[in-house]
């Protein structure tokens, strides 16, 4: 292997070197400081004489006297059933004082395409727990479903909530493949980071999970590495080892920070708010490593994290996720302040995999017609409530008055349940039904008259119940 | 185009590579014309050359490239990038190249995508029964139809002299069983033709002429039929922001649309989506045959994770093929899920060559390809004296959600149809999302003909009533917003009433729903009548002094919703009329 001390340029994260050999695209690079330390790098631009590299841990204590050495090959990561237990920084290093990982075998971390021809249609219904999910919002075995959410709210509650609860009901009976946890943070604080493992160590799902670490103060660069180390570990569980493998990235705004600080070091022509112009296809090559595939056992299944600026979904990060993502979950930051546990909108929110998760012998025959009803029901209540700040309830119709009723009961019984409260699918839909029969039959024409007949709660039975507010 | 059916690979005209970055690779002493294909590097990464300067060509690679080094060599193939057309596109799944993905799974082995491999876009060796259609003796024109062969249980392909053939007398022509490189006729000249012909993506195929159309492209979805049709041979635009109801539209299109023949382009979007018709299609019946639809249907995938100079081209590749099957005389619908993302890899591959940008980083002449795609569909008189339609379909993505962006502005300039979709009706779900106020068909009044011929006679007249109901809600909406809806005349409440059915019983439609999923025009025509009626009955007993609340209480009168999931809906219709008006009737 040759070593240079060609350096020309260094600006940001990149450094420039002269080859007088053919160097590979994304080939992986090794600089050593004159201080002695080594730093890692890929190559982002290969022409003859002269390469870019992209530096993970940050260009700082590099010179035009630092030594180059190409590796010959693209960024592997040594994948192993061992992994599960470890804890590793974010460049795939052990940090937890764990015995040395053998590797069974070592995997490019660009990861190849699935063939959509190859791919199988997730249908799985998995349980969370939370009725403003399983509800509303159905996840299935291999669904990628985003949280949006935005600072300062417990996104890291819920994806932690999720991950505790997670089953899929059929195999609890049959004894399925496994479950694993496969953990990447971008850019997370340390306390954040400890939330995390704290939960995993008090449920014991340590031991079933694998953790990649980048921390707020770990080089920022180093981020686009980690969730592509998260998912090649993911789809070797699964699709090698019969895992089915749930994979929380968090916070993927630090993510995208990121490819835009490179994009911005390269002086590329930035895209819209000045993210580069390949965000979509880039954000796409992580979030499309989620699925099932045919003749395999296991599954993907990602629950990205993204913290909007401002709020703003907009925003080109949530903007590009929603766009590629299977749905998306709305944290509320009114919901949060009103004291909601979990505060998931469920308005904006979607899961676009739950037509086919649900139904009759999936979750309940009337699944479907239960949440399109609540749904427009909610809408048509929410919508009311800047009326009633004008005109006041008195100028509202009767049928108005009952929609507003809605919006607060459901808000109140459905949404709010607390991080620790496990509700299976049927309680979830007898609150549902619960709260639809406050409405009247003739209101209910969404759900299929069969479905009324046998669900709608008759008034006398429950008035001192759901009416109280 | 594949090295599969490719004879020529001269090293004269081989160059080497310079640089690399991403999709983009140069190359240096390549003898190489713009567009030509070539292979890239030890492994032969299929690319196309896109820039040529000196000494340098530039190529866009359709494979990913990491590890590729300068250095490698690149060859060049002479030929423009082509698709294979001939039997065995129906039923079939392809990239952006027209490499099918079954085939690519079994030649790798593996259900992920490996590179450098390479298949032809119809298979080579499948026999094929051919039926002449002409004799020994006749002579024949390029274009004309030579015979036929059974492409699917739907589809007679029709074997065509190609359009850069002279044509000459017949010498020889009879049945039997041919792949698609024999000779299945010989001609005077020498020239012989086979099944399969290669035509290049880039160049549309000639025809005589475009003609103005006149038939619906009947699609089974209420508000698109009833109130924004879209033309066999127009196009139409689908713009909406994530989760609006894009790809359900455009699947919905792909199910239920009475066209001939459907190309359905993913470009740039999910993989899941694509899995979703690639399951379901063979499953479901073509309304039009009863058969699968997959026989009618040739899909092209290229995704958002797979390469994106193939997602530039993926495209091209799907006209391609809509075009030659509308010269078999068929009615093609082809759907482009999404254009945005097309022209998002215009933008990605131009920024990489350094083009100059113009609005919002996109490359100058992304109007210009964006009306090149749109002029392509039409209804056509073909050059063998069929008549045939390609009509185009594409979803557009914009950033934020934000109209004004250049791909919705520029696509909007050229289509006919739009079909705006909106964020607060989807979050309502209300489904479709389409917006009534926003979309527009301008191929409205030149296909009631055929509506009123077809369907009813005053199919025009009772779609100008709704339009006016909805209309007035609008306006009376701004006036509820700011004083209540009690404050309103009974009069007007009552409209906001009958509004309220016309959007929870007509535009609303279900598209999971078994029965609600397609609606015949008849049966959007008849929920129209019901609704009116009720209207009418109401207004008269509201003028003989019943108070709106009486009337709106009517207990038949909601049913009018659950028209859409009838399946025997015009006994269903025929009785609730005949309930509604005996019950408002009672009221005085
Ligand atoms: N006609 C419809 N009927 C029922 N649901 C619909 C309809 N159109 C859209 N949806 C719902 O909206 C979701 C998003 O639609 P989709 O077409 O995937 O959006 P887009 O392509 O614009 O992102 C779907 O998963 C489905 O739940
Ligand atoms: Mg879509």
């Amino acid at each position: 292997m040759k070593e240079y001390q060609t350096i020309t340029e260094i600006s940001g994260p990149l450094v420039y070197a002269e080859v007088d050999e053919p160097i590979g695209y994304d080939e992986m690079v090794e600089i050593e400081t004159p201080a002695g330390e080594t730093l890692r790098g890929q190559v982002l631009e290969s022409s003859d004489g002269v390469v870019a590299i992209q530096v993970f841990e940050g260009t700082s204590g590099i010179d035009r006297n630092a030594s180059v050495r190409f590796l010959g090959e693209t960024l592997k990561l040594p994948v192993t059933e061992d992994l599960l237990g470890r804890v590793m920084d974010g460049s795939g290093q052990p940090i937890d004082d764990g015995p040395e990982i053998v590797p069974d075998e070592r995997r490019d971390i660009i990861g190849a395409a699935i063939n959509p021809y190859s791919r199988e249609y997730p249908e799985e219904f998995i349980q969370t727990g939370v009725s403003a999910i399983d509800g509303m919002n159905t996840l299935v075995r291999g669904q990628k479903l985003p949280i949006f959410s935005a600072s300062g709210l417990p996104h890291n509650n819920l994806a932690l909530q999720i991950a505790r609860q997670a089953t899929v009901p059929e195999d609890d009976e049959e004894g399925g493949s496994e479950f694993a946890v496969v953990f990447g943070a971008m850019g997370i604080t340390q306390e954040e980071a400890n939330e995390f493992m704290q939960d995993f160590e008090r449920t014991g799902a340590l031991e079933r999970s694998v953790v990649f670490m980048n921390l707020a103060d770990d080089p920022a660069v180093e981020r686009t590495v980690t969730p592509r180390l998260a998912l090649t570990t993911a789809e070797y569980l699964a699709f090698d080892k019969d895992y089915h493998v749930l994979v929380i990235l968090t916070d993927m705004t630090n993510y995208c920070e990121a490819l835009r600080e490179i994009g911005a070091a390269r002086e590329e022509v930035p895209g819209r708010r000045g993210y580069p112009g390949y965000m979509y296809t880039d954000l796409a090559q992580l979030y499309e490593r989620a699925g099932r595939i045919q003749g395999r056992a296991g599954s993907v299944t990602q629950i990205p994290i993204l913290t909007m600026p401002g709020d703003d979904d907009t925003h080109p990060i949530p903007d590009l996720t929603g766009y590629i993502t299977e749905g998306q979950i709305y944290i509320d930051r009114a919901l949060n302040s009103q004291g909601i546990q979990p505060p998931i909108n469920p308005l904006p929110s979607l899961s676009r995999l739950m037509d086919d998760g649900i139904g009759e012998g999936l979750t309940r025959e009337d699944h479907s017609d239960v949440a399109n009803q609540m749904y427009a029901a909610y809408a048509e209540g929410e919508n009311l409530r800047d009326l009633v700040n004008i005109v006041g309830r008195e100028a509202l119709s009767e049928r108005d008055n009952k929609y507003l009723d809605f919006a607060d009961l459901f808000e109140a019984n459905f949404i709010q349940q607390g991080y620790d409260t496990n509700r299976s699918i049927e309680e979830t839909l007898s609150i549902g039904w619960e709260l639809l029969s406050t409405l009247p039959k003739s209101e209910l024409n969404r759900v299929d008259e069969e479905f009324i007949e046998k669900y709608y709660v008759e008034e006398d039975a429950e008035t001192a119940e759901v009416t109280a507010d | 185009m594949s090295k599969a059916t490719d004879t020529q690979s001269d090293t004269d005209t081989s160059g080497v590579i310079e640089s690399v970055s991403g999709p983009v690779v140069t190359a240096r002493d390549l003898d190489a014309r713009m567009n030509d294909v070539v292979y890239v590097g030890e492994e032969g990464l299929m690319g196309e050359a896109i820039e040529i300067e000196g000494n340098i060509t530039t190529i866009q690679v359709y494979e990913e490239t990491s590890g590729v080094a300068p250095g490698e060599p690149v060859v060049n193939t002479g030929e423009p990038l082509s698709v294979d057309l001939g039997p065995g596109i129906l039923d079939a799944i392809y990239d952006g190249v027209q490499r099918p993905l079954d085939v690519l799974e079994t030649k790798m082995g593996s259900p992920f995508l490996d590179r450098g491999v390479d298949a032809p876009g119809i298979d080579l060796d499948t026999k094929w029964e051919f039926e002449p259609e002409v004799s020994e003796g006749d002579i024949v024109e390029p274009g004309d139809v030579i015979g036929v062969v059974e492409e699917t249980v739907t589809i007679d392909h029709k074997v065509m002299v190609p359009p850069d053939f002279e044509g000459g007398e017949v010498v020889s022509i009879e049945a039997g069983s041919f792949d698609v490189t024999e000779a299945v006729a010989e001609l005077d000249n020498g020239e012989e033709v086979t099944m399969r012909q290669e035509w290049p993506v880039r160049k549309p195929r000639p025809s005589v002429e475009k003609k103005t159309p006149r038939t619906p492209l009947i699609s089974g979805q209420r508000i698109l039929d009833g109130l924004f049709p879209i033309a066999k041979g127009g196009t139409a635009a689908i713009p909406g922001p994530f989760g609006s109801g894009k790809t359900v539209t455009q699947h919905q299109l792909a199910k239920y649309a009475d066209a001939d023949i459907i190309v359905y382009v993913g470009c740039g979007e999910r993989g899941n989506e694509m899995t979703e018709v690639i399951e379901d299609f063979p499953e479901l019946e073509d309304p039009k045959t009863g058969n699968p639809l997959m026989a009618r249907t040739s899909l092209i995938a290229n995704t958002s994770n797979m390469p994106v100079a193939a997602r530039e081209s993926c495209i091209y590749t799907g006209i391609t093929i809509a075009e030659f099957y509308r010269d078999m005389g068929y009615d093609v619908a082809l759907m482009a899920d999404s254009t945005s993302r097309w022209a998002e890899a215009m933008r990605e591959i131009s920024s990489r060559l350094e083009e100059m940008p113009g609005e919002e980083g996109y490359p100058a002449y992304l109007a210009a390809r964006l009306s090149q795609f749109y002029e392509r569909a039409g209804y056509f008189e073909n050059i063998n004296g069929t008549e045939g339609s390609v009509s185009a379909i594409g979803a557009v993505s914009p950033p934020g959600g934000d109209f004004s962006e250049p791909v919705t502005q520029n696509t909007l300039r050229i289509v006919k149809t739009f079909w705006a979709l909106d964020a607060d009706l989807a979050e309502r779900r209300h489904f479709p999302s389409i917006n009534w106020n926003e979309s527009y068909s301008l191929y409205r009044e030149q296909l009631d003909p055929w509506f009123k011929e077809n369907v009813t006679d005053d199919w025009d007249e009772i779609r100008q009533w709704a339009i006016d109901i909805l209309d007035e809600e609008t306006e009376l909406q701004e006036i509820v917003q700011l004083v209540g809806k009690d404050a309103l005349p009974e009069d007007q409440q009552l409209t906001l009433e009958v509004a309220r059915y016309l959007r929870e019983g007509y535009l609303q439609q279900n598209a999971f729903h078994p029965v609600d999923t397609f609606c015949p025009p008849k049966k959007t025509y008849l929920i129209l009548t019901a609704t009116k009626t009720f209207h009418d009955e109401a207004f008269d007993a509201l003028d003989a002094g019943v108070p709106v609340e009486e009337v709106q209480s009517v207990e038949s009168v909601p049913q009018i919703n659950r028209i859409g999931v009838q399946e025997d809906y015009e006994a269903y219709v025929e009785t609730l009329k005949e309930d509604i008006t005996e019950e408002i009737r009672g009221l005085y």
